[in-house]
C-alpha cells in the first residue's frame, strides 16, 4: 500500500517537473499560436548557463550557488526568448508553418553549438541542503525532499500564471490577445510588445523548468528533444493554451510514466502515447481546451 | 554538420582521383571512427575517440608506410541511428574500415550491415552485447574487447560463495548490451545457488523513482546495477536522495570514471561497490600505469578523466588490432582486404591493461577480466582490481554447445539456470 503512494507521489513529483516546463510552452501557443519547437533548447541553454554560474560558486561551497544557477538560468532563458520573438519569430506572424520550422532549426543549431561548448558530460544540480536530503513522511518513511520541493514549486508557478492571466493588466492583454489580435491591437494595445512579453515570460517557465529538471535529473545533450516531446504531450491531452489543462496533462503522463514503470516497465512509454490517442480520438481539442 | 563534411569529402574525394595515378600505392588508408558523441553515453563516446586520437598521435598517423586519415563520426546508441552513420562513412566518406560502435544494439546491426559490405571491413569499437559475434557472426566483423557476458566472469561467485549474498535485486537496462551482462552474473550466481528479481527499464530512462520505491521495500542482500551512462548516473542520484543503503554490485560500465567523475551524491554510495570488467583505474601491471600515465598527460588538461575509462580502453584495444594487422601486411588492403581480414584474426597483442588478446573462430576475442572494488585512493574515488582472471573466453571457458544451449541473452532469458540435480 505504501508502495502505491509511493509510486503516486512519484507520479505527482514528476508531473509538477512536466507542468512547469509545459506550461511556458502552452502559454505561447495560446496567445502567439506559435508552436516553439525550440521550447526544449529554452530549457537546455537555461539549464546549460545555470549550471555555469552554479559550478564556481559550488566549489566555493557559497550558500546561495544554486539560487544564483536558477536565476542565471531564468533570466538567461527569458532573453533568449525574447530575443528569439524579437529577431526571428515577430516579422513572420501569424505564418505558422514557418515559425515552427524556423524554431526546428533553431533547435538544431543550439543543441549542436551546445554540444561543441560543452560538451557530452552529464551534469546535476545541488540543491542546497535544506531542500536536498531526505523527509520522513507519515506512512511513507524517507522521500527526496526536493521532489515535494518540485510541487511546491509547480504550485507557485500554477497560482501564479492564473493571477497573471486573471488579475493583472497583461493578463487581460494576453486574454484578449488569444480571442481577437487584430481587435486588441485597434483597442491601442501594442501587440507586438505583449507577444515578446509573452514569449519571454513562456521561455522563463521553460528556463525555470531547466534548473529545476537538471536538479532531479541528470542534465545531458539531448534532454532537449526528451523535454520538448513531453510538452507536446502534455499541452496536446490538456488542451493548448489553457493552464488548468496543462495542470490536467501533466498529472496524467506524469503518474502514467512512473505507474507504467512500477507495472511494466518495458512498455511503460507507450502508456503515455495511448493516452495521447484516447484523448485525441474522443476529444481533439484536449480535456480543457476551447474547441 | 552533417552538410558541410560531406561536402569537403566531396572535395577531398576530387582530389583523390586527380592525385591516382601518381600515388596509387601510397594513398592514405581511411579509417571511419564511430562512437556515441549525442544521447547516454556522450561521455563514453568522447573518451573513446580521446583514446584513439591519443594512439593515432603516437604513431604519427602512420602504419605499414602508409598515412591514417581518421574520419570521425557519431550515433546516440541507438541502432538505426549508428547504421545511417556507418553508410554514410562507408558510401560518402569512403572509408576502408570503420572502428566503432560503442553500444549494444549498434554493434549487432553494424555486424549486419558488414555482411553487405565487400572489401570494408568493420571492427567493434565498445559495444559488448554477447550474441554480435556468439551467434550468426559476419566474416568481416572483428571485435577485440571482450563481451558484457564475459566481464561478468568470476562476480557471481564472488558474490555468493566470498559475500555470502543469497538473493539481489538487479537493475538493468532494456536492450542487448545489459542482456548480456545480466545474463553473466546470473550464469553463476543462480547456479550457485542465488536468487534474482530484474528491473528492467528502457535506455534514456531518467526517473527511477517507482523502481527504487519497490527495492527499498524489499529484502534483497544486495543491488545489482547494470545501468551506464546518464541512466546510471540518474539511478545512483536517485538511489542516494531515496537513502538507500544495500550493498551494491554493479555492471563494467557502472563502476567507471565516466561515473565517478561526475559529481554528485551517488560517488557516497558507490564507495566499496563491487565489480568486473576488462578495467580498472588501478590495476598492479606497469603497461596499464604507463598508459594511464600517457592519458593522464594528454587529456587532463583537454576534459579527460583521471584515468581512461571503459569505452576509450576498448576502443583504443580495437585500434591496437587494427594497427597490429596493418602492420603485419605492410598496409596492404587489396584483394578486397582478404590478406589485411585473415591478419586481423591472426593478431595478437597487448591491450592497454596488460592483459593478452587473440581472437577466437567467431573473431571475438579472448582475454583477461578483473574483479574490482571502488575505493578511495588519493582523495578521489577509484575501481581497483583485486582478483584478474586470465583468457576467459566468449562462453566463459565452458563447452560452447552447452553454452549456446542456454539460448540468446534476453529480458525473458536472463541466464538463471539453477544448480544441475
Amino acid at each position: 500500500m505504501d508502495l502505491a503512494a509511493t509510486i503516486a507521489l512519484n507520479g505527482l513529483t514528476l508531473a509538477a517537473l512536466y507542468f512547469i516546463v509545459a506550461s511556458g510552452f502552452s502559454l505561447i501557443f495560446g496567445l502567439m499560436r506559435v508552436v516553439n519547437m525550440a521550447h526544449g533548447s529554452l530549457y537546455l541553454v537555461a539549464a546549460y548557463v545555470g549550471y555555469a554560474v552554479f559550478e564556481p560558486l559550488y566549489d566555493r561551497d557559497l550558500w546561495y550557488a544554486w539560487y544564483a544557477g536558477l536565476a542565471a538560468g531564468i533570466v538567461c532563458a527569458a532573453i533568449s526568448g525574447a530575443l528569439m520573438q524579437r529577431l526571428l519569430l515577430g516579422w513572420m506572424q501569424g505564418q505558422e508553418l514557418r515559425q515552427a520550422l524556423v524554431t526546428i532549426g533553431v533547435s538544431i543549431i543550439v543543441a549542436d553549438q551546445l554540444l561543441a561548448f560543452y560538451g557530452g558530460n552529464p551534469r546535476q544540480f545541488f540543491a542546497p541542503d535544506a531542500i536536498f536530503g531526505a523527509t520522513q513522511l507519515p506512512g511513507l518513511g524517507g522521500y527526496p525532499t526536493f521532489r515535494l520541493v518540485q510541487i511546491g514549486i509547480a504550485v507557485a508557478v500554477g497560482v501564479g500564471l492564473w493571477l497573471l492571466l486573471n488579475r493583472t493588466r497583461l493578463g487581460m492583454m494576453i486574454r484578449a490577445g488569444v480571442d481577437d489580435r487584430d481587435m486588441l491591437g485597434a483597442c491601442g494595445v501594442n501587440v507586438p510588445l505583449v507577444g515578446v512579453a509573452v514569449f519571454a515570460l513562456g521561455a522563463a517557465l521553460a528556463g525555470l523548468g531547466g534548473v529545476i529538471g537538471a536538479t532531479a535529473q541528470p542534465l545531458a545533450q539531448g534532454v532537449d528533444g526528451r523535454f520538448l516531446l513531453v510538452s507536446l504531450v502534455v499541452v496536446i491531452v490538456g488542451g493548448m493554451g489553457s493552464v488548468p489543462g496543462t495542470a490536467v496533462g501533466a498529472i496524467l503522463i506524469g503518474l502514467a510514466e512512473q505507474i507504467g514503470q512500477a507495472i511494466f516497465p518495458t512498455y511503460s512509454v507507450v502508456l503515455s502515447f495511448v493516452i495521447m490517442v484516447a484523448v485525441l480520438a474522443t476529444r481533439p481539442q484536449g480535456i480543457l481546451g476551447r474547441a | 554538420m552533417t552538410f558541410s563534411l560531406s561536402r569537403r569529402t566531396a572535395l577531398m574525394g576530387t582530389g583523390a582521383l586527380l592525385a591516382t595515378p601518381a600515388f596509387a600505392q601510397r594513398a592514405p588508408i581511411r579509417l571511419g571512427g564511430l562512437a556515441t558523441l549525442e544521447g547516454p553515453f556522450a561521455t563514453g563516446g568522447q573518451d573513446g575517440f580521446r583514446c584513439v586520437q591519443m594512439e593515432l598521435e603516437r604513431i604519427n598517423n602512420t602504419v605499414g608506410g602508409r598515412r591514417i586519415e581518421f574520419i570521425r563520426e557519431s550515433s546516440n546508441a541507438q541502432a538505426d541511428v549508428a547504421l545511417a552513420r556507418a553508410r554514410k562513412l562507408i558510401e560518402q566518406d569512403n572509408v576502408d574500415i570503420i572502428l566503432g560502435p560503442l553500444s549494444g544494439a549498434e554493434g549487432i546491426a553494424l555486424r549486419d550491415y558488414s555482411r553487405t559490405l565487400t572489401g570494408k571491413t568493420i571492427v567493434n569499437g565498445s559495444s559488448g552485447a554477447a550474441d554480435t559475434t556468439l551467434r550468426n557472426p559476419s566474416t568481416n566483423f572483428f571485435r577485440f574487447n571482450t563481451d558484457g557476458t564475459q566481464w561478468m566472469a568470476g562476480l557471481g561467485n564472488h558474490v555468493f560463495r566470498t559475500m555470502g549474498i543469497r538473493d539481489v535485486a538487479i537493475v538493468a537496462g532494456d536492450y542487448a548490451f545489459p542482456y548480456a551482462q545480466v545474463f553473466g552474473f546470473n550464469i553463476e550466481f543462480c547456479r550457485a545457488g542465488g536468487r534474482t528479481t530484474h528491473y528492467w527499464a528502457p535506455l534514456g530512462t531518467t526517473d527511477f523513482g517507482s523502481q527504487i520505491a519497490q527495492i527499498n521495500r524489499s529484502d534483497v542482500g544486495a543491488l545489482v546495477v547494470v545501468h551506464g551512462g546518464t541512466d546510471g548516473l540518474a539511478f545512483m542520484t536517485q538511489y542516494a536522495q531515496a537513502g538507500g543503503n544495500k550493498p551494491l554490485i554493479a555492471g563494467s560500465i557502472m563502476a567507471d570514471q565516466s561515473m565517478l567523475s561526475a559529481r554528485g551524491p551517488h560517488r557516497r554510495v558507490m564507495v566499496g561497490m563491487i565489480s568486473s570488467g576488462p578495467i580498472a583505474d588501478v590495476i598492479d601491471d606497469q603497461s596499464w600505469r604507463d598508459y594511464v600515465e600517457r592519458y593522464r598527460r594528454r587529456w587532463l588538461n583537454e576534459g579527460g578523466f583521471q584515468s581512461p575509462s571503459i569505452h576509450g580502453v576498448n576502443y583504443a584495444t580495437n585500434l591496437a588490432g587494427i594497427l597490429t594487422a596493418l602492420a603485419a601486411v605492410d598496409g596492404d588492403l587489396s584483394g578486397n582486404q582478404a590478406a589485411f581480414q585473415r591478419a586481423l584474426a591472426a593478431a595478437r597483442f597487448k591491450a592497454p591493461t596488460g592483459a593478452d588478446v587473440r581472437l577466437d573462430h567467431n573473431r571475438q576475442a579472448i582475454s583477461d577480466i578483473f574483479i574490482n572494488r571502488v575505493e578511495e585512493r588519493d582523495g578521489r574515488a577509484q575501481v581497483v582490481a583485486f582478483s584478474r582472471a586470465n583468457g576467459i573466453n566468449q562462453t566463459l571457458n565452458t563447452p560452447e554447445a552447452a553454452f549456446l544451449a542456454l539460448g540468446s541473452p534476453s529480458r525473458d532469458n536472463p541466464g538463471c539456470v539453477p544448480a544441475a540435480t
